[in-house]
């Protein structure tokens, strides 16, 4: 098995680390961050955007077919690397979108500089905790079989079910490696960085928090108390879509996003 | 050879009442610490009995679970460092991979060694599968982690003239002078496990200790990689004291009373499997290559009989158990032969890790199944002559030339029998 599939996604190298990025459509800069299900699912929400906006998605390291530089295990390496590849790529105005991992990575990077942010959407973001110490804010996903995930993560449960057998051998694969990226940022502190929560007054720009309502992997309650973080930020429901809104609802989803940024 | 008897110091009362998981999630309501100390001390009289009988001893440890008791190994070796006269005290496995200080490890060991007054043999593993939920270390990264905190070990077991500072990728110390000093000069031996041939080689350039379990009738491609790494690094071949197996063993001079016990010492293998299924193959624990074959459903053949007959050894019967070298069972002629046997197909194999109680077997059966093993068999295999080490290695280094390796399965150093549960 190998990665070896033709590629839409051109490489771009970031400090040497080669990793896929997509770019679609044209107009004002919208960087997108995909959650920790990995880019193939965010891909109808990507058209979506690019309806309105030039698109940059890239997949993560770790992720897809995007290496992992040596000693990266952390959320907080992820943004210094992204914060490197936006200078890089000088891009300027953004309005950043992460979903999930990813919009935890957008909160980590703006916490420490969002002078190449003119905006911020936050879906379904986890990040920081929330509870007291023996609540737990994130369902343990780790604990649970594909199945009980989806069927807690999702608002349709077919909507993300995957049969890996007709799957083709880079998807099953990519599979495996969101798994294991997934694991190496996220497994312990669980889903959260402890430092997170008091850095983000320094977050200043608009910032809009989307919710998909039938999320049960993470709670409403959770998301409002994460927004309530961020001055001025606005939250609004993204109904019928769970954990992975742009999964489920892509076109209410950058309906909702586009209309932020204009 | 050298036999080390070895039991999982289960708390079998559990065994037959669980929802689907014996492990990490059975809640501890079902223990009854009273029948928990009675089980104990009895497990420690029966080691008791094995130094009485020359037979050394292993142990090992496990967390949240009713098939081992033993949560934290160094309990037991405290114990039995007393109460022992002769026995090399092997652990194996000090999972280094679920633990945060090395530093504490190497003061646990380095008393162990010096109470025992140097018996102390030291088998470090990652770690299983399943229990990196309860120490919430992350599996991802695993055996980089593994191999710093070895190599830490290592150095703290083996400096004494100088404090040393270790600021490295996972672990920072800064003034390391471990009291009491090792016993064993310059430390006690080291052994791993493994169940791929990429890591038999390293283990082999190392030196190690290597031992399988379950592997049975496909043991051999193991060691041989183990003798190539090895002959290449030190320029001769290992002996058979570098290997080791974990068998199962149940004697009886009669034939049914064999079988019985065989039967009831298989109990570990059908319980070692009954684990909440999510925990079984945490992320990072198998390579991203190996999760995405079993994504796909393909699941690799586990063990091999000698005629070359896939067995899954979770629910295999005793004949089949036999056949593949994971149970040696029968009268004392009939398990000195599986032994023998076995020990000549894997080129010679110097250290047996009997499994000699496990699960039901009783305290008089277990008692009785120790005393004649090592009354009428184990005499034997002592007089036993090894194959040639050297004429083994030289087979095996023209073998890889006419056959190079295909890449084998990824498992890593540490797996046991519990990288296969995580298949399942």
């Amino acid at each position: 098995m190998s990665l070896t599939a033709e590629s839409e996604a051109p490489a771009l190298a970031v400090n040497g680390t080669r990793i896929d990025m997509i770019e679609r459509g044209s107009g004002p800069p919208l960087l997108f961050l995909h959650a920790e299900n990995g880019i193939e699912p965010a891909l109808a929400a990507i058209d979506e955007l690019a309806k309105g906006a030039r698109v940059i998605a890239p997949t993560h390291p770790g992720f897809g077919r995007s290496e992992l530089p040596r000693g990266m295990r952390s959320v907080d390496d992820l943004s210094y690397f992204y914060l490197d590849m936006l200078d890089q790529l000088d891009l300027r105005d953004l309005t950043v979108v992460g979903v999930s991992l990813g919009a935890w990575i957008a909160a980590e990077i703006a916490v420490k500089s969002a002078a190449r942010f003119a905006r911020l959407v936050m879906a379904n973001a986890v990040g920081i905790k929330v509870g007291d110490r023996e609540t737990r804010d994130i369902a343990d996903i780790f604990a649970l079989t594909e199945k009980e995930f989806i069927e807690i993560a999702y608002c349709d449960p077919a909507r993300g079910t995957r049969d890996y057998k007709s799957l083709p051998d880079a998807e099953v694969l990519a599979a495996a490696r969101a798994r294991e990226a997934t694991a190496r940022f996220a497994w312990n502190p669980f889903f959260h960085n402890p430092r997170l929560k008091s850095r983000l007054h320094r977050i200043r720009i608009p910032t809009l928090f989307l919710w998909g309502t039938h999320d049960r992997m993470l709670s409403e309650a959770y998301g409002r108390a994460y927004c309530a973080l961020i001055a001025g930020a606005r939250f609004e429901l993204i109904d019928r879509a769970g954990h992975f809104p742009d999964h489920e609802q892509p076109k209410a989803f950058a309906a909702k996003v586009l209309a932020f940024a204009e | 050879m050298k036999v080390y008897q070895f039991t999982e110091q289960p708390y079998y009362p559990a065994w037959n009442d669980h929802s689907g998981s014996l492990r990490v999630n059975l809640l501890n309501r079902k223990c009854d610490p009273r029948i928990a100390a009675d089980l104990f001390h009895r497990y420690y009289d029966e080691w008791q009995l094995s130094d009485e009988l020359d037979l050394d001893i292993m142990l090992n440890e496990h967390h949240q679970t009713a098939t081992c008791m033993s949560s934290t190994v160094v309990v037991g070796l405290s114990v039995l460092s007393r109460i022992t006269r002769k026995a090399r005290l092997l652990v194996l496995g000090y999972p280094i991979g679920h633990r945060q200080d090395p530093l504490r490890v190497a003061e646990e060991l380095s008393t162990i060694d010096v109470i025992s007054r140097g018996r102390l043999d030291m088998g470090f593993i990652k770690g299983v599968p399943y229990e990196f939920p309860a120490s919430n270390q992350n599996p991802v990264g695993v055996m980089d982690r593994f191999w710093e905190a070895l190599d830490f070990i290592i150095k703290a077991m083996t400096t004494h003239d100088e404090m040393f500072n270790w600021e490295g990728e996972y672990f920072n110390y800064r003034q390391v002078n471990v009291w009491p000093r090792v016993w064993q000069e310059p430390h006690p031996p080291i052994w791993t496990t493994t169940g791929s041939t990429t890591q038999a080689r390293i283990l082999g350039e190392r030196g190690y200790v290597m031992a399988t379990l379950g592997s049975g009738y496909n043991t051999r491609p193991l060691y041989d990689s183990y003798r190539r790494g090895h002959l290449a690094k030190w320029g001769k071949a290992p002996g058979p004291d570098r290997f080791a197996y974990l068998g199962l063993v149940a004697v009886a001079h009669d034939k049914d009373e064999a079988r019985k016990r065989g039967d009831l010492v298989a109990g570990y293998l059908r319980s070692s499997s009954i684990v909440h299924v999510p925990f079984r193959n945490p992320p990072g624990f198998l390579a991203v290559e190996d999760n995405a074959r079993l994504l796909r459903g393909q699941t690799p053949p586990r063990s091999y009989t000698k005629d070359r007959r896939v067995i899954d050894m979770r629910s295999a019967g005793v004949d089949e158990l036999i056949a593949a070298g994971i149970l040696f069972c029968g009268t004392p002629d009939e398990v000195y032969d599986q032994i023998v046997d076995f020990c000549d197909y894997c080129g010679g194999m110097g250290n047996l890790l009997m499994m000699g109680h496990a699960g039901f077997l009783t305290h008089e059966q277990t008692v009785d199944n120790l005393t004649l093993f090592a009354r009428e068999v184990y005499p034997r295999l002592k007089a036993w002559k090894q194959p040639d080490a050297a004429e083994v290695a030289a087979q095996a280094v023209a073998a890889a030339q006419k056959a190079p390796a295909s890449p084998g399965a990824s498992a890593r150093a540490g797996d046991l029998v519990d990288a296969t549960i995580a298949a399942r």
